[in-house]
């Protein structure tokens, strides 16, 4: 049997992969990386792209949107991003939150007002039940 | 009969909030053991990177990213996750009141405050007070998705690194179990830093590009994952909470139809009696 290197590919909404394998091919972030047990330690980022994990079985093919690299001896752990990156990207959203919470200050929303008339509401029935107990107990 | 009337539509309108609450707290039920299911799995992702940021530093004890020092305090920036909806008992309130309890201690400091909100119900709630908000996001849904969540983090992020604030708060509500939901404050920047024991002899990774770029990256998403927990853990939190307030108004309701049934029928009962007594008297006048 050949030695094998474990493999765990995760991501921050759940585990992708987790085994042992022959070879791992890896998209990092200065070229692909193929990466066989006892490698040395080494840490990188890696783009989107296609993850090759090769086992006794066969070779399998995982579709990550990028991240992170960590090689140990006899671990390796790719911490995936679950969406695509970039810094346009990240800016644009960014950029759009701000908007967002500029739009909650000067009060655009629809949404939120419409939230707000119901809090008012349910105060305002809340009052009346009030009074009525009030009238009932007086009268 | 003109009471009687009366008692029988209330009863068949409360038996029908009934069957709305009833099945709002099934459908609380199912979400919340979804919501906890994605909690768990968000778990070995964070432990990774965690334990990737210990190696890193311990590895490299001289550098020291911004992230991670810790620097005189003179404004605040607090991450608040609420809920989008209502019908959560009490969930919300305890939220802010834990929250306002946390600016209070700041601004009697006279250190201002910037908040990034995500959710809409704190949204309606801090807007009143008047303190800049930075970023914004509501409608995450029962599935928030970390895509969602850069955006709003990086404002806060890109804050930090300007010196904008110089401490970083993560306010949201934590799923204890079912029956206990309460609101947790985490500090998010700067990051405490843990020395692992684990790893004493000296070693080092080989890093591609720089030690420094990669660090970066790992602190940045990190923080992300630690909030993307923080808004998973509030949804199973807000399921949880929805729940019992809903299952309270379910038994609320039975109790009251119980009371109402009673009326009824002490209104019927007296009916008749009433209606044989006038044929009795009627009767006894021939």
């Amino acid at each position: 049997m050949a030695k094998t290197i474990n493999v765990d590919i995760v991501s921050a909404e759940g585990e992708i992969y987790s085994g042992p394998a022959e070879m791992v091919f890896v998209p990092a972030k200065e070229g692909e990386l193929g990466i066989a047990p006892r490698h040395a330690p080494l840490l990188t980022l890696i783009k989107a792209g296609e993850v090759r994990v090769k086992t006794a079985e066969g070779e399998q093919s995982i579709f990550v949107s990028g991240g992170a690299l960590e090689i140990q001896p006899n671990q390796v752990t790719i911490m995936a991003d679950t969406a695509i990156r970039a810094k346009d990207l990240d800016e644009a959203s960014a950029l759009a939150a701000k908007q967002r919470a500029e739009e909650v200050l000067s009060g655009k929303i629809d949404k939120l007002e419409q939230a707000e008339a119901l809090a008012e509401l349910a105060r305002a029935a809340a009052q009346l039940k009030l009074l009525e107990r009030l009238r009932k107990i007086k009268g | 009969m003109a009471g009687t009337k009366e008692i029988r539509t209330k009863i068949a309108s409360v038996k029908s909030t009934q069957k709305i609450t009833k099945a709002m707290q099934m459908v609380a039920t199912s979400k919340m053991r979804r919501a906890q299911d994605r909690m768990r799995l968000a778990r070995p992702y964070a432990d990774k990177i965690r334990t990737v940021i210990g190696n890193l530093s311990q590895a490299n004890p001289d550098y020291r990213h911004p992230f991670m020092a810790s620097r005189e305090v003179n404004s605040v920036g607090i991450i608040i996750i609420s809920t989008d909806r209502g019908l959560a008992g009490g969930l919300n309130a305890n939220l802010f009141k834990q929250a306002l309890l946390l600016m209070k201690e700041w601004q009697s400091k006279d250190i201002p405050i910037t908040l990034s909100l995500m959710g809409s119900k704190g949204t309606a709630f801090f807007r009143r007070l008047g303190l800049p908000i930075l970023s914004h996001v509501q409608g995450l849904g029962d599935k928030p998705h970390i895509a969602e969540l850069i955006g709003p983090v990086k404002v806060m992020l890109d804050a930090y690194r300007d010196g904008k604030i110089d401490r970083l708060y993560l306010v949201h509500s934590q799923f204890v179990n079912t029956m206990t939901q309460k609101p947790n404050i985490v500090q998010l920047l700067p990051l405490e830093a843990q020395a692992s024991s684990a790893l004493q002899e000296h070693w080092d990774y080989i890093y591609e590009p720089s030690a420094g770029e990669i660090l970066d990256g790992l602190l940045m998403r990190y923080i992300e994952s630690q909030v993307y927990r923080g808004a998973v853990e509030n949804v199973a939190a807000e399921m949880a909470a929805r729940m019992v307030a809903m299952k309270a108004a379910t038994d609320n309701a039975g109790k009251l139809i119980g009371e109402l049934q009673l009326v009824y029928n002490k209104a019927r009962q007296a009916a008749i009696t009433t209606e044989l007594a006038e044929i009795v008297g009627g009767a006894a006048a021939v």
